[in-house]
Order: C-alpha cells, then sequence, then structure tokens
C-alpha cells in the first residue's frame, strides 16, 4: 500500500512541491498524470525512497520512508520497489540474465539462476536469456526490463512513461504486460504518465492528477 | 553476482580502452620490476664478489679497469707486474693475505685463472666433483664453466692465448681436470682454476709465439697480471693505497671506491630506464582516469539504475574502484612476467658474453613493491571517477527521463 498525507518536496534551488493526499491498497493501482514539470518523477522519487519529503507523512508497504537512513534505505528499496524507467537503462556490457542478476547485486542478496529463468519464462523472453540487450528489439527490451523490476517480487511496481513513443498496439500490449506483471506478485502498481491511453487501459487504477506549480519567488 | 566479477564484465565491455590501459600500465610496471631485478642481482654479484678483498694491486692504467678485469673478470687487464714486487707487499706489517692471479688465456670463452689454493679458502668454494689442482697444469672448473665446456674430472683441454674465443691454442700444453666447483653463484662458476705456475709453463713452453716478457727463467723474472690484498688492519685503507702508488711501480685499486663508481654509472641508465617506467605509469593513470571517466559518464544510467535497483552511493562506487583494482591485479601479473623474462633475455645475452650473471628466475623482496605501486596508481586514477559514481543522482535522472 501507499499512503500519503501532505507529501511535500523541497529542492535545493528552493521550489516546493506539494502532492495531494492518497490511499493505494496493497495490489492496486495508482495512475500519476501530469504534463511535464508537473511532479510525477519527484513523487516517485519519494515513494522509492530517494528524495526525502520535506513534509508531511509517507508511508509505503508498510514502512514510514522518512524514517529509513542510508543503506537501510537503499536496501528497503532494493527489496520493497520495482521500477521500469521510460528509458529501460539495461546495460550493455551485459547479457539479458545478467542484467537481471544485477538485481540480487544491487539489493545485496544471493543470486538466484532458477528464479531469472523463472521471470524470463514468465514473460516470454526466456529465449533471450544469453543476448546482449543492445540486439534485442523495443518490445523485447521493455519485456526484459519489467522482468528486472519484478525480479525480487516487489511491493510496488513503479512505471515511468512506459508507453511513451509506443503505438496504440504496443502500448495496449506493455500496459496489459504490466498490469499481469504486478498482479503476479500482488505488487501496487504506479504509472506515471501524460499518455491518456493509458487511463483507458487501466479501468479501475485511481488517479492522481498532478498540475505544474508556481516556484516561490 | 559479485562485485569483481560485475567489474571485470564491464571492464572488458570496453576491450579498446581496457588493453590500451593494460599495456602502458605493463610496460611501466616492467620497467621498475626489470630496473629492480637487475640491479638488485647486480648489487649481490658485486657485493659477493668483493667480499673480503681491500684492495686490488696490478700495472698501471685504469683502476676502474683493474677492478674489472681482476675481480669481476669483465674486462682485460692493464699489463703484468713483477711476482717479486707482489712478494714484497705480501711481506708488509699491514697486509694479513695477497692472492695472485694470472690471466692471459682462455678455454671456450672461460677465462683460465692462475692463481693459489687461498683463492679457492678466500670464496669459501667447494668442490662437487674431483679435487683441487695439486701440480701445475691441472685445472678445477667453476661450475657454469663446466657445463657450457662439458668436462669433467679426467678430462683434458687445450687452453688458447687470450682472453676471448679465436686465440692462438697452447696444443702442446693440455690442462688435465681434476675437480668441478660446487655452483658459488659468484663470479668463480665462469672460471677455470689452475694453479700460477700452469700459466708460466704454458706461456714458457711457447717462445717462439709468446712476447718477450712471457719468458722467465727464475722468479725474480717470473710476473703475474695482479693480486688481491687483504689488510691486516682497516686502518691500512688509509694509507696503502697511497703507498702502492707512490712507492712501487704498481697501481692500487680500492674496489669500494670504483664499485660504487661503477654503481653510479650505472645508476645513471637504472635511472633513465626508472624514469621511463614512472612516465609510463603516469601516463598509464592518466589513460585509466580517463577511461573510468568516461565509462562513468557513459554509464550514468546504468549507476542511476544500479542505485534504483537498491545498491548504496558506496556499492556503486566500489565498483569502479574494482575496475581499477582489476587492471591494477592483471598489469601486475603481466608486469611482473615481463620484467623478468627481459631480465632472463638479458641474461642470457650475458651469460652467452660469459659477463655479469643476471637470471629471470631470481625474486627481489623490492618488487613487493611493484603490485602495491600498481594499486596506487590504478587507484588514484579511479578515485575521483569513483567519487563521481558516488554521487550519481538518481532522483535527477528520473526527471530526465
Amino acid at each position: 500500500m501507499i499512503q500519503t498525507r501532505g507529501l511535500a518536496c523541497r529542492y535545493p534551488q528552493g521550489a516546493t512541491l506539494s502532492f495531494p493526499d492518497v490511499d493505494v491498497p496493497q495490489g492496486g493501482m495508482l495512475l500519476l498524470q501530469g504534463r511535464s514539470g508537473a511532479g510525477k518523477s519527484t513523487w516517485l522519487a519519494l515513494v522509492a525512497g530517494l528524495l526525502t519529503p520535506s513534509s508531511g507523512q509517507l508511508r509505503v508497504a508498510g514502512q514510514d520512508v522518512a524514517q529509513l537512513r542510508g543503506g537501510a534505505r537503499d536496501r528497503w528499496r532494493g527489496r520493497t520497489i520495482g521500477f521500469l524507467p521510460q528509458q529501460l537503462h539495461l546495460s550493455d556490457a551485459l547479457s539479458v540474465e545478467r542484467n537481471l542478476a544485477l538485481a540480487f547485486f544491487a539489493a545485496g542478496l544471493a543470486e538466484d539462476p532458477a528464479r531469472i529463468r523463472a521471470v524470463l519464462d514468465a514473460l516470454g523472453v526466456a529465449g533471450l536469456a544469453h543476448r546482449l540487450p543492445g540486439r534485442l528489439s523495443g518490445g523485447q527490451a521493455q519485456r526484459v526490463a519489467l522482468a528486472r523490476a519484478i525480479l525480487l517480487q516487489p511491493r510496488v511496481l513503479l512505471a515511468d512513461e512506459p508507453t511513451a513513443s509506443l503505438d496504440d498496439e504496443a502500448a495496449a500490449a506493455a500496459l496489459a504486460l504490466l498490469r499481469e506483471a504486478a498482479a503476479r506478485c500482488g505488487a501496487t502498481l504506479v504509472v506515471a504518465t501524460h499518455d491518456a491511453r493509458v487511463r483507458d487501459a487501466l479501468r479501475g487504477a485511481q488517479v492522481l492528477p498532478l498540475a505544474p506549480q508556481e516556484a516561490p519567488a | 553476482m559479485k562485485l569483481l566479477a560485475l567489474a571485470f564484465r564491464y571492464l572488458w565491455a570496453r576491450p579498446l580502452a581496457t588493453v590500451l590501459n593494460l599495456v602502458l600500465l605493463t610496460l611501466g610496471l616492467a620497467s621498475i620490476t626489470f630496473v629492480v631485478l637487475v640491479t638488485g642481482q647486480l648489487d649481490r654479484s658485486f657485493q659477493r664478489d668483493l667480499a673480503g678483498i681491500d684492495l686490488v694491486v696490478g700495472a698501471k692504467g685504469s683502476p676502474m679497469q683493474l677492478i674489472l678485469a681482476g675481480v669481476f673478470h669483465i674486462d682485460v687487464p692493464p699489463g703484468n707486474i713483477k711476482l717479486a714486487d707482489v712478494q714484497a707487499l705480501a711481506r708488509h706489517p699491514q697486509v694479513a693475505q695477497v692472492i695472485p692471479l694470472s690471466l692471459g688465456d682462455s678455454f671456450g670463452g672461460f677465462r683460465i685463472v692462475g692463481t693459489t689454493p687461498a683463492y679457492l679458502a678466500h670464496y669459501q668454494l667447494q668442490l662437487r666433483q674431483g679435487r683441487a689442482w695439486s701440480r701445475p697444469m691441472e685445472t678445477v672448473l667453476g661450475a657454469q664453466a663446466a657445463q657450457a665446456a662439458g668436462l669433467k674430472p679426467g678430462d683434458s683441454f687445450i687452453g688458447g692465448h687470450g682472453l676471448g674465443a679465436g686465440g692462438r691454442s697452447h696444443g702442446d700444453a693440455p690442462y688435465q681436470v681434476t675437480g668441478v666447483l660446487a655452483p658459488c653463484g659468484c663470479v668463480v662458476d665462469r672460471l677455470i682454476l689452475t694453479s700460477t705456475e700452469s700459466v708460466w709453463h704454458v706461456h714458457e713452453a711457447h717462445p717462439a709465439g709468446g712476447k718477450e716478457e712471457d719468458h722467465a727463467d727464475t722468479d725474480a723474472d717470473r710476473e703475474v697480471t695482479m693480486a688481491l690484498v687483504r689488510y691486516r688492519t682497516p686502518l691500512a685503507a688509509a694509507g696503502f693505497p697511497r703507498y702502492v702508488n707512490s712507492q712501487t711501480p704498481m697501481q692500487a685499486a680500492a674496489p669500494a671506491i670504483e664499485v660504487t663508481r661503477l654503481l653510479r654509472m650505472l645508476g645513471v641508465g637504472s635511472e633513465v630506464l626508472q624514469g621511463v617506467g614512472a612516465v609510463l605509469l603516469l601516463t598509464a593513470a592518466l589513460s585509466v582516469f580517463i577511461a573510468l571517466w568516461s565509462a562513468v559518464r557513459e554509464r550514468r544510467a546504468d549507476l542511476a539504475m544500479l542505485r534504483m535497483l537498491g545498491a548504496s552511493p558506496a556499492k556503486v562506487s566500489a565498483l569502479l574502484l574494482a575496475e581499477g583494482l582489476w587492471l591494477a591485479v592483471l598489469a601486475s601479473v603481466l608486469g611482473l612476467a615481463l620484467g623478468h623474462g627481459l631480465a632472463a633475455l638479458v641474461g642470457a645475452i650475458l651469460q652467452a658474453q660469459q659477463s655479469l650473471p643476471v637470471s629471470g628466475a631470481v625474486w627481489m623482496p623490492a618488487e613487493a613493491w611493484v603490485p602495491a605501486v600498481a594499486v596506487l596508481t590504478a587507484g588514484a586514477a579511479a578515485l575521483i571517477p569513483a567519487i563521481s559514481a558516488y554521487r550519481v543522482d538518481v532522483a535527477q535522472l528520473l526527471q530526465r527521463g
């Protein structure tokens, strides 16, 4: 679950972004909608524990994120948050299988090759395990990135603009896959997007509309 | 996946840069290894060969030549001196021992040295086979000379005039091998020892081709090439060389002074080589820095993703340091191997010339610094990229999309 109350984030430059309160149950879906600069990425970063709220409360999967510090917050993020970035950020130096193994390495967990194979298999890309990301199609790469995101069975799955630059058919397929993947591990799904097509595809999701905010004088 | 394994994979994802950095680091470390190996061995060799010799006395000329010819046997002697003069020196109250040396002949490139059993005792030489000489024309071979010449006790050989190959053969005066010495790691390994009388005998037996001064009928007229002198008291060093130089027709050369001069001359060469090694290491450090700095910039998104996946900033920066560490470890192994290989090559060339003993198969304690230098160089080069990796801003990366 994700629960926020009076959540705000102040940037070092002085600007403060305030966010509406939200309650998303475990296994639920949340759609963050807004134009560029509305604070979607900041909200995602707060939920992932990459930024610390300047005020308000934020509980993610039962944890008050602001209470976590340093390495404890990093470990918590690695084991609680799955993340599908807009640019997929698969390492070209590593095979698909090794890219997934990075999740174990980063989270400080023992590698589980059987789990890697199972997740790749579930997403239909098991045959690409030894291929380098540079030799994957866009759809294949997105499946691999999603496999990495759900590998450790996160409680929350964050997706940042997952349909950007996809045509309608590919966007629908990507969202279906995302929804299925989140359901598979019982994760709360959060999708940040300015793409109107996502709202139609994720029917039943809560919507958190974000609007650009004026920086204080 | 472990940190080192991941660092290795990242490293070899950029093979060109990695190989270039490895080559530069390896060459720098190999230069330093080579200098450490060669200077260390020469220094040991000089110390071993000079042990207990306070003064070398010979014909007037270059004192350095006297030391190189009489102690290290890598140069020709400046001439001969009267046996009577040497015997007079032996009676001097400040002299404890005089060991005469007579040079002039060789066999298979190995020098035949006429001397007394005191020479064997001076270097504490042990016989591996046979016995020492007991009469003229009997010889004892150094280990290297025996092995190269394929001689053993009971064999005989004919020496040739001169200290190099191709000299006139003393065909009617064969030497008998009575013993082979155990390896001593000193100059004697590559010498053929015999009595002083043998040298006189060989040259007196061939008046037709020999020089006039080779012919001697009495001890008073006989000559030796030089003499190794041991003082009765260290105080003799203050005045005895001056006495020899001014009061006798001979010249005195103090090994300590001449070897210091020699090492200073060799030191210039080794300093140049060390300087080249240092420049190569500096170049390598810059190259490693540029490669890792570029890697951080290129992989900023990968590193941010690692942070997103739960890696701490320290873990991400450790990844960069581990890449530097890999380069250091690989370059240390390659640099040490190359340095030893070069030393072995130089040693083989010197051995073919029966010159100074240098080997690639020895380990100098100072070589332990080579991996340390490598780690320091690569570590220093990786430090700023590692700090940059530590500071990767994941939130900012999200906002860039």
